[in-house]
């Protein structure tokens, strides 16, 4: 559970330690017995959203599966077209902001504010850096070549007349996961800024940066499947 | 406790509000009261019911009589065409269709996405399983009540998106949307894509609500009050929330690509790309088979409480029910292949037809439980009672008829005929909407403070009863004979099988008309309801009706079995007479 193990226990300035929101004031809600079932339960809540997100993605994989299964060569092609050095680099860039992230929650549960919002400023960094790459050297790249979703494939040197499949899969499976780090990066800037102006977060008072960090997991999870699936595997 | 923080005042009901209307108003559209979020969400699908239901009517008006087009001469003496039985003609203009045949394709897909999406699925859960819920298991709110109260609204702006394509012109792709069909249709563009959308957002409702249950669920029920303390229908709603956090992600992302298919022809449903319609199918019926269950296992966990409270006798087989709530919601994600048999191969469609009779197994215990728990039991025939005996009587007549449609060899002549239209049926309607109108007459003086005139709600359930298996009895009789479903067209020979079904759907109007009666003349003049009614043990009984704000003035302390009738209420002990005796529980 929450520990104060090791805790900062330097005193927050007293505009900030009088406010509200500052973690020690902040109330649990109203209809739990404890401030611990509130934050298990909420924790659950969350879980079982990650839950719904891992079956949102299977209807990418699955499909995935089975036009590979259906049409190798296409799929053979189309993942030669990808340049496993980007993929490589996000990749790199979103196991890197997934330790930053679990060190951001562990921060607010020492109390630590200023490395809490070092941590999630790299985060936040990272997520950046990983659409920057998505966008200007791999969609950006391939739209221009023609190497685009449905009608508006234009690909002249496709050598085989399924690899429209394979890139609209392509795009679906990647734009889907590059809107979840918008929207992670986007929770994750929320905490950052309550952090920053209130010291919201602290040892009895983090679920906001843990279910924060836990969807920004998943959302590096997922990538770590797209990524050899797309990419290095032929 | 924590309870005090919030002021309230002792013994005010909870839908005693500020005054003035746009105060009242502001507190409703603002509330993240469970009572008040289930009472809108109540006022919701009732609506979407009603929409549907007309939609349903004018189906079977047109199925009155067949089209037929003669030959004849008019008054000038010209020959002239002459076309009969396209009832729904008149429409053609007002919804810019190109003939009478494409205004009943698009009523009928209406009637069925409007009934499957807006209708059954929240139906029960989102209005008595969110009024209910917390306070049966006696909590203060759901774990998560703004999270609830965005729910509704994204389920308002869900169904909002469908009644406006509807305004539009409606869509004629069948509630399925299968492709190709769905990608090609002439439907303009917008009318598919904002009804898919539609569907693509009552999910996330769906989502939000099934989580919310299974955390409340774990984390908020009273103090002395296990896992096997708690009423079946918490059990019947726990495993609809399972499914519906579990199957829905699944619909969400197909539609979500069917979308882009109909919008940029992504190719992956298109056979001329290379992209496979099956899968589609197979990816719909993923989360489409399931969701059969979100409908029925709310309302069979209704029927349990129905029974047992009416009959006064303890339930028969408690954890047998519980545990095949729990049983269906497993199997419901193995089964979806029997939509699908003559699109795969042998193996695959003998095991889907081996796994979908699995199903058969939990639901026959939870009826023969019912059963047992009747015998002998003091039966007091009142309306919720009624219903529960018509819901054994055609939910027993829907799951036996899918019996032969999960056998291979019988499928295949029966697939896609009236006689699933008549099983489906049997199983939704005689099913869940038998169970949620008995539970909404067993709750009704809880929720609204105000009894009904039980003369005139048993006569509405009798004209309901009657309607209903007028209206579907006889179509078992049209699909055996070889009456495809989704025609607007028949051969001569059906017709009187199809004005029986017809004339049985204005009795079941007649039905519902009585009930809308006399919920109104309740509302408006009604007795007010004393605190327990029927006697029942169960939580929601032992705080006042309507409840106050807080659900209790004190956390209760469950002593007792939901249904321990034996051990708690004295013999021969009548609600009328006097009631309850003090409940120890609630100090």
């Amino acid at each position: 559970m929450q520990t104060t193990l090791d805790a900062d226990t330097t005193p927050a300035p007293a505009h900030i330690a009088n406010h509200p929101t500052h973690w020690r004031n902040r109330p649990f809600a109203a209809h739990f017995r404890t401030r611990d079932d509130d934050f298990d339960a909420s924790k659950f809540g969350m879980w079982l959203f990650l839950t719904t997100e891992v079956l949102l993605f299977a209807g990418i994989f699955c499909a995935y599966a089975v036009f590979r299964m259906m049409y190798p060569e296409a799929w053979s092609n189309g993942s030669h077209h990808l340049n496993w050095v980007y993929g490589g680099a996000n990749t790199v860039i979103l196991l890197i902001s997934s330790w930053t992230a679990a060190s951001a929650v562990r921060c607010a549960q020492l109390n630590k504010q200023k490395w809490l919002k070092i941590n999630l400023v790299i985060t936040i960094l990272c997520a950046l850096l990983f659409i920057g790459i998505k966008f200007w050297f791999e969609y950006r790249i391939k739209l221009g070549d023609g190497k685009a979703p449905g009608t508006f494939f234009s690909y002249a040197f496709a050598e085989s007349p399924y690899e429209v499949l394979w890139w609209s899969l392509y795009y679906m499976g990647t734009g889907l996961h590059a809107l979840h780090v918008v929207i992670g990066a986007s929770l994750l800037g929320w905490v950052l800024y309550r952090s920053w102006k209130y010291q919201a977060y602290g040892p009895t008072e983090y679920l906001m940066v843990e279910n924060s960090a836990l969807y920004w997991h998943i959302v590096d999870l997922i990538w770590i499947f797209l990524f050899p699936l797309l990419y290095l595997i032929h | 406790m924590s309870s005090t923080d919030h002021a309230h005042h002792e013994g005010e009901s909870y839908f005693d509000g500020p005054p003035g209307v746009l105060s009242k108003v502001w507190q409703w559209m603002s509330t993240v009261d469970h009572k008040k979020i289930g009472v809108m969400y109540l006022f919701a699908v009732l609506l979407m019911f009603f929409l549907g239901g007309v939609s349903a009517l004018a189906v079977r008006y047109e199925l009155l009589d067949p089209v037929r087009t003669v030959e004849t001469m008019n008054e000038a003496g010209e020959m002239i065409q002459y076309t009969s039985g396209q009832r729904l003609a008149g429409l053609t203009n007002i919804m810019g269709a190109k003939n009478a045949n494409e205004v009943y394709n698009r009523i009928f897909t209406l009637h069925g996405a409007i009934m499957v999406f807006m209708f059954i699925i929240p139906s029960i859960p989102a209005s008595l399983g969110n009024f209910f819920l917390p306070i049966m298991l006696g909590a203060k709110d759901v774990a998560f009540p703004r999270l609830n109260l965005l729910s509704w609204y994204i389920y308002v702006i869900g169904c909002l998106f469908g009644v406006f394509s509807i305004l539009l012109g409606g869509v004629d792709t069948g509630w399925t949307f299968y492709t190709p069909y769905s990608t090609t249709t002439d439907a303009d563009h917008w009318r598919v894509i904002l009804m898919i959308l539609a569907a693509f957002i009552l999910g996330f409702s769906s989502i939000l609500t099934g989580m919310n249950f299974v955390v409340t669920v774990h984390k908020l029920r009273a103090p002395g009050m296990g896992w096997f303390d708690m009423p079946l229908f918490i059990w019947g709603v726990y495993a609809t929330a399972i499914i519906q956090v579990l199957a829905t992600p699944v619909i969400g992302i197909t539609l979500l690509l069917l979308v882009f298919e109909r919008v940029m022809h992504i190719g992956i449903f298109d056979p001329s790309m290379g992209g496979d319609p099956i899968l589609y199918q197979h990816f719909f019926w993923f989360y489409s088979h399931p969701v059969v269950y979100v409908m029925i296992l709310p309302g069979m966990g209704i029927i349990s409480e129905l029974i047992a409270v009416h009959s006064r006798k303890h339930i028969f087989g408690y954890r047998a029910i519980a545990f095949s709530s729990l049983g269906i919601a497993a199997v419901s994600f193995l089964v979806w292949g029997h939509h699908i048999f003559t699109a795969m191969g042998e193996l695959a469609a003998v095991l889907f037809s081996g796994l979908t009779f699995l199903v058969a197994i939990p639901t026959a215990i939870k009826v023969f439980n019912w059963i047992a728990t009747l015998y002998k039991g003091s039966i007091a025939i009142n309306t919720p009672m009624l219903y529960a005996l018509i819901f054994l009587f055609t939910f027993s007549i829907g799951g036996l008829t899918g019996l032969p449609l999960a056998t291979l060899a019988t499928d295949l002549h029966l697939h896609d005929t009236y006689y699933v239209v008549a099983h489906f049926h049997y199983v939704m309607m005689g099913g869940t909407v038998m169970a949620f109108m008995g539970g909404l007459h067993h709750w009704w003086p809880k929720m609204f403070g105000k009894m009904y005139n039980e003369k005139a709600a048993l006569a509405g359930a009798v004209i309901v009863f009657i309607g209903f298996n007028i209206t579907f009895f006889s179509q078992f009789f049209l699909g055996t004979q070889g009456m495809p479903r989704r025609y607007a067209n028949y051969v001569d020979e059906f017709q009187t099988l199809h004005v029986i079904s017809t004339y049985g759907s204005w009795i079941l109007l007649l039905g519902f008309l009585v009930h809308l009666g006399t919920f109104v003349v309740s509302l408006v003049a009604g007795d007010k309801a004393p605190a327990n009614p029927w006697g029942g043990l169960t939580l929601e009984w032992v705080t006042e009706s309507p409840p106050i704000e807080h659900n209790f003035h004190h956390e209760p302390v469950v002593t007792h079995g939901p249904y321990d009738f034996d051990k708690v209420v004295p013999p021969h002990w009548d609600p009328k007479d006097y009631p309850l005796p003090e409940n120890p529980s609630s100090h």
